[in-house]
């Protein structure tokens, strides 16, 4: 039997290597994987407590998740097109327009 | 769900969501978080949410993996050479992240969580079940969601699509602009 702070561990773990990403990649499109990364470890950590408590609830907040996870990604790529177009980089740190 | 099975998948994921970070070419990076999505879908499956288990692999892994795939090609993003950023940010972003992971540790154990641990019932993460609390506690969450989706597709071709030179000429501080340098 599989303990639920197993999962919960797995879980933490998985989140904190997203935020890790987040912070110290600078290429747009990584920083936007590590987001789903960070995602995606709180859908497990939502199925795992779902399951134990038995509830459906954990699961159909995965299911949301999972569809504003593509509402983001379809806007987030566009908006990196847009700069890649006009700005010919992918680069965060050379994105300082509105640095002040 | 065997333990063994779980500690495969566990190091599976963490050692592609590592992958995910570490590498340098976009591509890998991408095949590796597919490969963590996959894992982390066999554990929905293994926890009894087959029917989210599924719509992560297909969905998730699928879909939104194949956008960020098409992503990467069009941009023809080049693969990153050497260590980027400053070596102080990064000290002090491990040492943040480490804090972070201490703190999660400490506050997701169940004891902390107060589950109420239940029985699961004949059927549960079957289609019928999580459709029939979709649709009835969560109906306006759902409706909503339609709305939020047709907004991101408007959204995305707006941002994403290339103007044309007529309709670049015919906006009105464009045309002034070019009469001016005529």
């Amino acid at each position: 039997m599989v303990q639920l702070s197993w999962l919960m561990e797995l879980s933490a773990a998985i989140f904190a290597i997203g935020v890790a990403g987040f912070l110290a990649r600078r290429n747009i499109l990584v920083m936007f994987m590590s987001i789903e990364l960070m995602l995606n470890a709180v859908n497990l950590a939502f199925v795992s407590l779902g399951s134990r408590m038995g509830t459906m609830d954990g699961q159909v907040i995965v299911f949301f998740v999972m569809t504003v996870a593509a509402a983001e990604a379809a806007v987030g790529l566009a908006i990196i097109i847009s700069i890649f177009r006009n700005r010919q980089t992918v680069n965060a740190d050379d994105l300082t327009l509105l640095k002040w | 769900m065997p333990p063994i099975l779980f500690w495969f998948l566990a190091t599976l994921a963490v050692l592609a969501a590592l992958g995910v970070v570490m590498q340098s070419n976009p591509v890998h990076c991408l095949l590796a978080l597919v490969l963590t999505l996959l894992a982390i879908a066999v554990l929905f499956i293994g926890q009894g949410a087959v029917v989210v288990g599924f719509l992560q692999a297909i969905v998730y892994a699928g879909a939104i993996m194949v956008l960020f795939l098409f992503v990467i090609w069009l941009l023809n993003v080049p693969v990153e050479s050497g260590s980027t950023g400053r070596l102080a940010a990064k000290f002090l972003g491990a040492v943040g992240v480490a804090a972070l992971l201490a703190e999660l540790e400490v506050f997701w154990v169940p004891s902390h969580l107060q589950v109420k641990a239940a029985g699961q019932v004949a059927g549960y993460g079957a289609i019928d079940a999580l459709s029939q609390t979709l649709f009835s506690e969560y109906l306006v969450a759902f409706e909503i969601t339609s709305v939020l989706l047709l907004v991101a597709v408007i959204g995305a071709v707006a941002l994403a699509r290339r103007t044309t030179d007529a309709e670049t000429q015919q906006r009105p501080e464009n045309s002034a602009r070019t009469e001016k340098a005529a």
